[in-house]
């Protein structure tokens, strides 16, 4: 394990991903996946209404957006898990709408999940068979004639064997999967992903409740998804995480995209970070909501704050009535 | 009290076609719940399709036993679709109540006077066996041993049954360590999970809904050679009763359901000899012979609560999967 525990060392981000400004919906030079108008309602409540939005591809996208800003509603839309009300969206030029979500996958688009799901009563090992794709001897009449496909099982082991590696999971291989920690289960998951030799893989909070020292191993497999040739979307909450690792980033709120940029551009609008991720959790809540108590009363910090928020609220009050105008 | 009487005929009880109807209709659920997930509690109306897909039609067509053997089959699998269709794309709880209210309108049809002259209604249909029992090829005599001592025309459904159960056994087991075992055994797990590697889901859940489907309805099948088929004996009891050796047996195993349902007639002879002889002999005096007879399916309750509660993997089990059943 040690070899993973070094220092993180920073990459070179990809640059260059977008056309003109950077603003919500801005066009990318080579997009994997496009959406456009996107909407789910739930009742009266709209999730998500994503007016266009595309992700570059060969890049690190990060999603991020407070709790409830229908970051996982898009990513269940996207993969087919859950369907929309209007919209299309389509994958390297290809349209997903009532696509099942089998299909997605199949078609190079893996998803991972917020709450893991390992397989527990399967073991490792066959978790990760399990991912791989075109196997002869998952057809009914087929699997009844092991001939046919015993050496592509052994061929799929082979690679499910040098993935556990690479994870660091092979020497648990052979338990039951429910016998692994919650980092090891997201490693997992990650790995039974690649198993289908995707082009577009869309991490749901790989980082939530991992330890730091697998964090580091974490951000790393990200990494060489992305040198292997992938495109990853993730959504995160851990800033530091988003800032070191991705090349872009989409913040969304309240099911609207609010802003898009690369990590320093967007990071740089520090109302964007102050109001969705909690940047001062340590200030007094009363300031943001306006409850003030009397003057004089607040750190200069609290007022820097309220300043900041006022002119947030006023960036959102712009956005929103351009998009209206556009409507 | 003859002691060596009651143990003689529990001991023949191994090989009744009930017992192995019953090994039949526990590997088809094996299929379903054991490695699959799904909650079918329909079993009887499984067993029913099989059992009246050969009677009605070899009494009502006048077709050869073979033919009716697939028309039983044929009626399964068609039972399997239309419960399916509507209820596999939703959460497992619901395939619960569709199958078990689709096993009683299956039983109450079978039963209802309209169709008397094709179901038989409350009779139930018998005089089936002269064609079935014209391919017998033993010869005329009595074979066997100690209490397995049978005629030919008695030998026949058995073995023809057991030749069916090591058929069942072998397809489930050839099935279960293939890679399409492994996208089932998947699916019990979590679903969405699977359906996230591009897996058919929905299919694989039907496959497996007709698979199991099909062996508990030559179950039923089985009995109604070696027997008669009546309406009576496909009631909801009938499920729980499969339900209670598949789940004695060890619900995720091959030969678990085998052992199950061995273990569950034996069992119920045994009890069904004993409780009336200690009756007369005045060791229960709070009981009469009759009420003697129900105390055995108190104790079938009995028994499947604590298999449930203390043995959840049953006896064939891998105690590992204790450890993290849900």
């Amino acid at each position: 394990m040690s070899s993973d525990v070094t220092a993180p060392v920073s990459r070179a981000k990809s640059t260059g991903l977008h056309k003109g400004e950077p603003r919500p919906g801005v066009e990318k030079v080579d997009p994997i996946l496009v959406a456009d108008h996107v909407r789910r309602t739930f009742g009266g409540l709209t999730a998500v209404d994503v007016e266009h939005l595309e992700i570059p591809r060969h890049a690190i996208t990060a999603l991020i957006g407070p709790n409830g800003a229908g970051k996982t509603t898009l990513f269940n839309l996207l993969t087919g898990f859950d369907v929309p009300n209007e919209g299309e969206w389509r994958f390297n030029g290809k349209s997903l709408a009532r696509v099942p979500a089998f299909k997605v996958a199949r078609m190079g688009a893996v998803r991972t999940f917020q709450l893991t799901k390992a397989l527990g009563r399967l073991t490792v090992l066959d978790n990760m068979k399990l991912g791989a794709t075109g196997q002869r001897g998952e057809r009914f009449f087929g699997s009844l004639l092991p001939f046919l496909w015993r050496k592509q099982d052994a061929e799929i082991e082979e690679r499910a064997m040098e993935l556990l590696q690479r994870f660091k999971l092979d020497a648990k291989a052979h338990d039951y999967a429910a016998s692994l920690s919650g980092g090891q289960r997201k490693l997992l998951e990650m790995a039974r992903a690649l198993m289908s030799r995707p082009t577009l893989v869309m991490l749901d909070e790989p980082m939530a409740g991992v330890n730091p020292a697998l964090t580091q191993s974490l951000l790393e497999h990200i990494f060489s998804l992305k040198d292997e040739g992938m495109t990853v979307l993730f959504v995160e909450h851990d800033m530091h995480m988003v800032r070191h690792i991705a090349d872009w980033v989409v913040v969304m709120a309240e099911g609207r995209i609010v802003a898009e940029g690369p990590p320093d551009t967007v990071m740089r609008e520090r109302a964007v970070i102050d109001a969705y991720l909690g940047g001062h959790q340590d200030v007094d809540l009363g300031v943001v909501t306006g409850r003030v108590a009397a003057e004089g009363e607040l750190s200069s910090e609290a007022l820097e704050l309220v300043e900041e928020v006022k002119a947030f609220d006023a960036a959102i009050e712009a956005a929103e009535s351009r998009q209206e105008e556009e409507r | 009290m003859n002691f060596l009487q009651i143990l003689s005929n529990t001991a023949a009880q191994i090989l009744d076609p009930i017992t192995i109807a019953y090994a039949l209709a526990a590997v088809g659920l094996a299929v379903h719940f054991g490695f699959t997930g799904l909650l079918n509690m329909g079993v009887a109306g499984f067993m029913a399709m099989g059992a009246y897909g050969y009677a009605i039609s070899v009494l009502t067509f006048g077709a050869p036993w073979w033919l009716a053997i697939l028309v039983g089959i044929a009626a399964a699998v068609v039972f399997a679709l239309v419960l399916g269709i509507p209820t596999l794309r939703l959460r497992g709880d619901y395939l619960a109540i569709v199958t078990i209210a689709a096993a009683e309108v299956a039983r109450l049809l079978f039963l209802t006077g309209a169709f008397d002259p094709v179901t038989g209604s409350a009779d139930g249909l018998s005089g089936y066996h002269t064609d079935f029992r014209a391919a017998n090829p033993l010869p005329p005599g009595t074979y066997g041993f100690g209490p397995w001592q049978y005629n030919e025309t008695q030998w026949w459904p058995r073995i023809f049954g057991l030749v069916l159960l090591a058929l069942a056994v072998l397809l489930v087991w050839a099935l279960m360590r293939s890679p399409w075992g492994r996208v089932i055994k998947g699916i019990r797990e979590d679903e969405d999970a699977v359906r996230a590697l591009g897996k058919n889901v929905f299919s694989y859940k039907m496959q497996a809904l007709v698979v199991g489907g099909i062996i508990c309805a030559v179950g039923g099948l089985v009995n109604a050679l070696g027997a008669n088929v009546n309406p009576g004996n496909f009631m909801t009891s009938q499920t729980f009763f499969v339900w209670t050796a598949l789940l004695l047996g060890g619900a995720a195993t091959i030969f678990g359901p085998v052992l199950g349902a061995v273990i569950f007639w034996v069992v119920q002879a045994f009890l069904s000899n004993l409780l009336p002889a200690l009756v007369n002999i005045g060791w229960l005096p709070f009981l009469t012979s009759e009420q003697s007879q129900m105390l055995r399916f108190v104790l079938v309750g009995a028994a499947l609560m604590l298999i449930v509660v203390f043995m959840p993997q049953g006896l064939l089990g891998n105690k590992k999967e204790l450890t993290f059943v849900k």
